[in-house]
């Protein structure tokens, strides 16, 4: 039996009259990829700050890493990592630093974060970029760098917002082997694509559309049920009704 | 006759640290789409800014509508529509007041280029009063799109108008730009979603300040020098990486659902299946595809 690490019931948000997170049900099982798809304004970063315990469910229930969104938050967010696009790391400190500064807030010992830099900067192949100044750095290393940041503390859970927009192709796979490496390794990931090539690199994914997941399969599956061979496809087939946007 | 041409354009920042924009020359013909494609950092937006006069360049020269883009700037500006990458609409002004306000910048009026907009317009009308800050991101790119053709520019410059945009939208926003481009509006956009190059019809390659090729992208898919595969096995990870470590691999990527190779000369599918079977990956199906635009730039990236 695969563990589960993420489990929700009918998890919902209002805001006022307005609910942006509609009664989703589903679960994540442990290291595997699962591409959380949507329009803008479908409800998926409510969702995500949900289960992230930034944001406190209306009705429902979810538990993350084994705990629970409404008690537990401060446990759930010891144990996930979080990456977005706008936010990730401090531009104005170097790599070295930076990488100190997530390992201490996520509670790592002086000694863990020493060795941890030097195996992270090594698997980069950013040695001679450690006393560089992030904001320097091109938006490609940024990611990366983000990224191993993000898994530094060995999280069960790491959560990507969008986190490949604007590189080339070429840094932009360099990136989804890291990912797959992270998941090799027992790292679950839960991750958020406006790419639908990228889509189709996760195990499973789910679509969301007006607060609501309207399907969650594999993208082989997701195809022959709507009958196309493009995950794009697939979206703007479910997607296009959508009735609301951001 | 041309709407753009730029001739060795460059640009340096830091004095002369990064070269921005390198050398950089390509014409656009009156009524033509054309995309410049390529990541951040490529120099797209140091382009837009040129030519549409807001940024001296430090080399080379260009003209947009046969005007001089240092010599007649102001002449320039009353000629081109701008959207650039980042919203810079007025967020305390209502939808409606924000296209008035650009109509009378321009000395025209919303009545008098309405058939322009039109289409777009009626899709945001029933919110007119919402603060543009206020919209959705989709909202927000329709009532730019519309303020940057108000006053009927003959060139429309669009800097990455559907990034973070998804793909429904995205498809939406090209079939507007189709629409424009029957008016005869000449429209250079730029794009790092390589799917978007198919809808122009010419495009640049742009990467680290220079343009890797110039093409339609029915040319740009033709010239792939090499026969390219798509595979797929499960779990797609073990291959990808066997693939990889194969010595006569020339190029080997994830590609959605398949992964994209392509191998040296007069190695071809039993070969690969071979070696791959030595690794201990039997279930392998393989076949030959067309390349997309996506696998032109990166083979040029490598090369």
């Amino acid at each position: 039996m695969t563990e589960t690490v993420i489990k929700t019931d009918k998890l919902t948000k209002r805001f006022g009259d307005f609910i942006a997170t509609n009664g989703i049900t589903f679960e994540v099982h442990k290291g595997e990829i699962f591409g959380f798809l949507g329009a803008n304004g479908a409800g998926k970063t409510t969702a995500m700050r949900m289960l992230c315990g930034l944001s406190k469910p209306s009705s429902g229930s979810a538990q993350v890493a084994g705990f629970d969104v409404y008690k537990q938050t401060e446990q759930i967010k010891r144990n996930i990592g979080y990456m977005s696009q706008k936010f990730s790391l401090y531009e104005d400190l170097t790599v070295v630093e930076n990488i100190r500064f997530f390992g201490g807030i996520y509670g790592l010992s002086n000694a863990d974060i020493k060795t941890k830099s030097e195996s992270l900067l090594a698997q980069l192949g950013m040695e001679s970029e450690a006393k560089k100044l992030v904001g320097s750095l091109p938006l490609g290393w940024k990611q990366k760098l983000s990224f191993s940041v993000a898994v530094l503390h060995r999280p069960k859970i790491v959560f990507l917002d969008e986190p490949t927009g604007g590189v080339d192709p070429v840094t932009r796979r360099q990136f989804w082997n890291l990912i797959y490496a992270a998941a090799q390794d027992g790292i679950t990931i839960f991750v958020t694509t406006h790419y639908m090539d990228e889509a189709e690199y996760c195990n499973r994914i789910s679509i969301m559309v007006d607060g609501k997941i309207e399907a969650l399969d594999t993208p082989r599956a997701l195809k022959q049920r709507y009958n196309t061979t493009t995950m794009d496809d697939v979206f703007y087939q479910l997607a296009r009704g959508a009735k609301r946007s951001e | 006759m041309e709407a753009v041409v730029v001739n060795a354009l460059s640009k340096t920042y830091g004095q002369g640290a990064t070269r921005a924009v390198d050398n950089v020359s390509f014409a656009v013909s009156k009524g033509e789409l054309f995309g410049l494609i390529g990541p951040d950092g490529a120099g797209k937006t140091s382009i837009f800014r040129m030519l549409t006069t807001v940024l001296l360049p430090d080399g080379g020269s260009a003209a947009v509508d046969g005007l001089d883009i240092v010599k007649d700037y102001k002449e320039i500006r009353n000629r081109v529509g701008y959207m650039p990458g980042k919203f810079s609409l007025y967020p305390d002004l209502s939808i409606e007041e924000n296209l008035n306000f650009f109509a009378t910048v321009f000395n025209t009026t919303v009545e008098e280029n309405y058939d322009l907009i039109k289409d777009i317009y009626v899709q945001i009308e029933p919110f007119k009063k919402r603060r543009a800050g206020k919209l959705s991101g989709g909202m927000k790119q329709k009532l730019a799109l519309c303020c940057a053709l108000i006053h009927k520019p003959s060139v429309l410059f669009l800097d990455e108008p559907t990034t973070g945009v998804d793909p429904v939208s995205r498809k939406e926003f090209w079939e507007m730009l189709r629409r424009l481009k029957e008016q005869n509006i000449t429209i250079v956009v730029s794009t790092p979603y390589m799917d978007e190059a198919t809808l122009c019809d010419r495009i640049a390659l742009i990467q680290n300040g220079k343009i890797l090729s110039i093409d339609t992208p029915a040319n740009v898919v033709a010239s792939y020098p090499d026969t390219l595969y798509a595979l797929r096995s499960e779990p797609m990870f073990a291959l990808l990486q066997a693939v990889e470590h194969y010595p006569h691999t020339r190029n080997s990527y994830a590609f959605g659902e398949y992964m994209h190779a392509s191998f040296t000369d007069g190695v071809g599918e039993d070969e690969v299946k071979n070696y791959l079977r030595e690794q201990g990956i039997a279930a392998v199906e393989m076949k030959k595809t067309t390349p997309t635009i996506e696998d032109c730039f990166i083979n040029k990236l490598k090369n």
